[in-house]
């Protein structure tokens, strides 16, 4: 293999190496001519109208509120920290989006492949209704049809006066941390390297004795029970605002605006019909056979599932769900449509009308979807290679 | 008592002489009959082999003696031990069969080594040491021990079957059951695995092998059962069996086997 062997060389015209490099060097030329003519047209047309150029606009005051902002920002703000008040809202709805999406798509998944027939169809339902109507739709008739058409904040509607839901959004309890609350930070922590050490000593001990230990149990009541323990000894430092109603309104707790409480809703319910899917294949892929290998063995349905079934499943839902992450943070950009402020509605809608720096702007959107894409596709690469299969 | 079964006939139930006593059992899927009437005793140590035509019911009946089938009517008795739906029961008597499958059925996502101290760490909770040292000992009676840090994708077709026995016998069964083990095999790979079976069946373990191997019938089985539409046709030593065949479709089956 790693011998040259001499043979007599193709005369220059025929090389298909020089070939194959000559068919490269005109693309690229070809490229290269086509974006500096657009670019240069561009230009050219935008000087002539009078449209600003560069970035000078960046500095200067917006001029205008938004309605939700996770940093300080008011009228008096720049257009920067309108790009940044939009990116953190566009950030908020998709890490809510793959927060709850991922358990609800892997739950309806499961559901589909449940020996339970009715619930069987009723997920197979959701995902067929989910997956074939244009999420624009879904997430007009959540806004219009269902959080518009709720009651007024008079006639909230309310889970036993800690959440409630009513035309002007959702309220939520508030929590308030007093002085003490950092033993609970430390208790959480402290509780989280508990889990792990204890995982870490049940494996050791299964490994050297056989024993077996009902490690996610355990790990729970790590996690939970510490804190719990540090909210009493500390004497109950976190309280929580609930909402009031203060005559035609509902004050304290968080309020979620309708606008972020339908996209969020929408986004989540669309894309879990999507993950559900991608789970019922992943699972459905892994060949009967290995299940009835384990079984054969003497592996019951649990440890079948989790230590062949699931590690196999894996690997096949891993990449087509970052899609589908992917995807959601893409699809947020609809929430112009009802009036939530992310990065499109905010930066490329109200910015881009204000300044007229329509290219820039345009850039710069797109530029930030294209970077969160490309981070996200070669975090994927880079777990896939790691965990591909060995072959031959 | 002297246990000597004759062809449909079972025998009184004799829990120390008898691994296997399948009586009168019958399975349907859906409105098909797979199995009818089956009557099968194993003795301990026995070697039975059992051919027959494409989808007579082979495997069915071999995966219904670990319960990767069920059977609707009749019993089946294994070791001692009657299936039932009771998953304790069926726990037992998959711990004392282990079972090789034609497409092998190596997990794909463990290393060698893994695939055989996975059963015997997480059924029988051996220590992992112990477990790594019993497969290592099992590899090397199928002669592969050097093979244990890779992967099945690694390895050609007859060396993940033998990891397949291998990590069959790691469980320490009393009963091997083979389906096919050597047809999804290439010609040139055949042999090492019977080989492999040939060995097991000298160390005195009791097996039941699906093969249209009429060598190995021939030379190992004590004896063949041939089956056809889901039914035991007849049951033989291997020389009656293929010297005389007593029924006419043994006779069809064979003479399109053997040329
Ligand atoms: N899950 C199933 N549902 C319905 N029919 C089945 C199922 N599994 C097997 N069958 C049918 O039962 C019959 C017996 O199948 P089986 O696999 O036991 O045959 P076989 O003798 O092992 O055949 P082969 O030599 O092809 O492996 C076949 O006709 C097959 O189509
Ligand atoms: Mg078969």
């Amino acid at each position: 293999m790693t011998q040259t062997v001499e043979q007599s060389r193709p005369s220059f015209f025929n090389d298909p190496r020089i070939r194959g490099y000559a068919y490269q060097a005109l693309l690229v030329a070809a490229l290269v001519a086509l974006v500096w003519t657009a670019a240069y047209n561009a230009y050219v047309n935008m000087e002539a109208r009078g449209i600003p150029m560069g970035f000078g606009f960046w500095d200067q005051t917006a001029g205008f509120d938004i309605s939700q902002k996770l940093i300080p920002y008011s009228s008096l703000s720049t257009y920067g920290q309108a790009f940044w008040v939009g990116l953190l809202n566009t950030a908020l709805v998709g890490a809510l989006g793959v927060l709850l999406a991922t358990p609800l798509g892997f739950a309806i998944g499961v559901a589909r492949l449940s020996p339970n027939w009715i619930l069987a169809r009723i997920a197979q339902v959701y995902v067929e209704i989910m997956r074939n109507t244009p999420l624009l739709l879904q997430l007009l008739f959540w806004y219009n049809a269902v959080l518009k058409a709720l009651p007024g904040p008079r006639q909230s509607i309310t889970l036993t006066s800690l959440v409630f839901l009513n035309n002007r959004g959702l309220y939520v309890p508030k929590p308030v941390f007093g002085p003490g609350s950092q033993w609970l930070a430390l208790a959480l922590a402290l509780g989280i390297v508990g889990a792990f050490a204890y995982r870490l000593w049940a494996r050791r001990r299964q490994a050297l004795t056989g024993a077996q230990a009902p490690v996610g149990i355990i790990a729970a009541a790590f996690c939970l029970g510490l804190p719990a323990i540090a909210y009493f000894a500390a004497g109950r430092p976190v309280e929580f605002d609930l909402a009031q109603l203060v005559g035609f309104n509902l004050r304290g707790g968080v309020q979620v605006s309708p606008e972020l409480a339908a996209l969020a809703f929408g986004l989540i319910t669309y894309t879990a019909g999507f993950i559900a899917e991608i789970v019922r294949s992943g699972v459905l892929a892994v060949s009967s056979g290995q299940s009835e290998a384990a079984s054969a063995l003497g592996l019951r349905s649990g440890l079948t599932m989790k230590l062949v079934v699931i590690p196999q499943a894996m690997r096949l839902i891993t990449p087509p769900l970052t899609s589908q992450y992917l995807s959601l943070v893409k699809n947020s950009s609809l929430a112009v449509f009802i009036g939530y402020p992310d990065l499109v509605q905010v930066f490329a809608g109200t910015v881009l009308n204000q300044t007229q720096a329509a290219v820039q702007v345009m850039a710069i959107t797109m530029g930030v979807y294209l970077v969160i894409s490309l981070a996200v596709a070669l975090a994927l690469n880079v777990t896939n290679a790691r965990h591909a299969l060995k072959e031959r | 008592m002297t246990v000597e079964p004759a062809p449909g006939v079972p025998l009184a139930f004799d829990p120390d002489s008898l691994a296997i006593a399948m009586i009168g059992v019958h399975k349907w899927y859906g409105a098909f009959h797979v199995l009818r009437n089956i009557n099968l005793d194993v003795r301990r140590g026995e070697r039975i082999v059992i051919c027959g035509p494409s989808g007579s019911g082979k495997s069915t009946l071999i995966r219904c003696i670990n319960r990767l089938e069920e059977h609707q009517q009749g019993s089946i008795v294994v070791d001692g031990v009657e299936l039932t739906a009771d998953l304790k029961r069926i726990d037992t008597v998959r711990r004392d069969v282990g079972m090789v499958f034609q497409q092998f059925n190596l997990f794909p996502h463990l290393t060698i080594l893994e695939n055989c101290t996975l059963a015997p760490i997480w059924v029988k909770k051996m220590p992992k040491r112990e477990a790594e040292e019993l497969a290592m000992r099992l590899l090397t009676r199928v002669k592969i021990p050097e093979q244990a840090g890779k992967y099945p994708g690694q390895l050609s077709g007859g060396q993940q079957q033998r990891v397949a026995i291998a990590r069959a016998l790691c469980m320490n069964p009393k009963i091997m059951l083979f389906d096919e083990p050597t047809s999804a095999l290439d010609p040139e790979m055949v042999k090492e695995v019977l080989d492999t079976m040939t060995g097991l069946a000298q160390d005195g373990m009791t097996m039941i092998v699906v093969t249209h191997e009429m060598g190995f019938a021939r030379e190992i089985a004590d004896r063949v059962v041939f089956m056809d539409n889901g039914e035991i046709v007849e049951i033989n030593a291997p020389k009656e069996f293929f010297e005389n065949p007593q029924h006419e479709r043994t006779k069809l089956f064979l003479s399109q086997i053997l040329h």
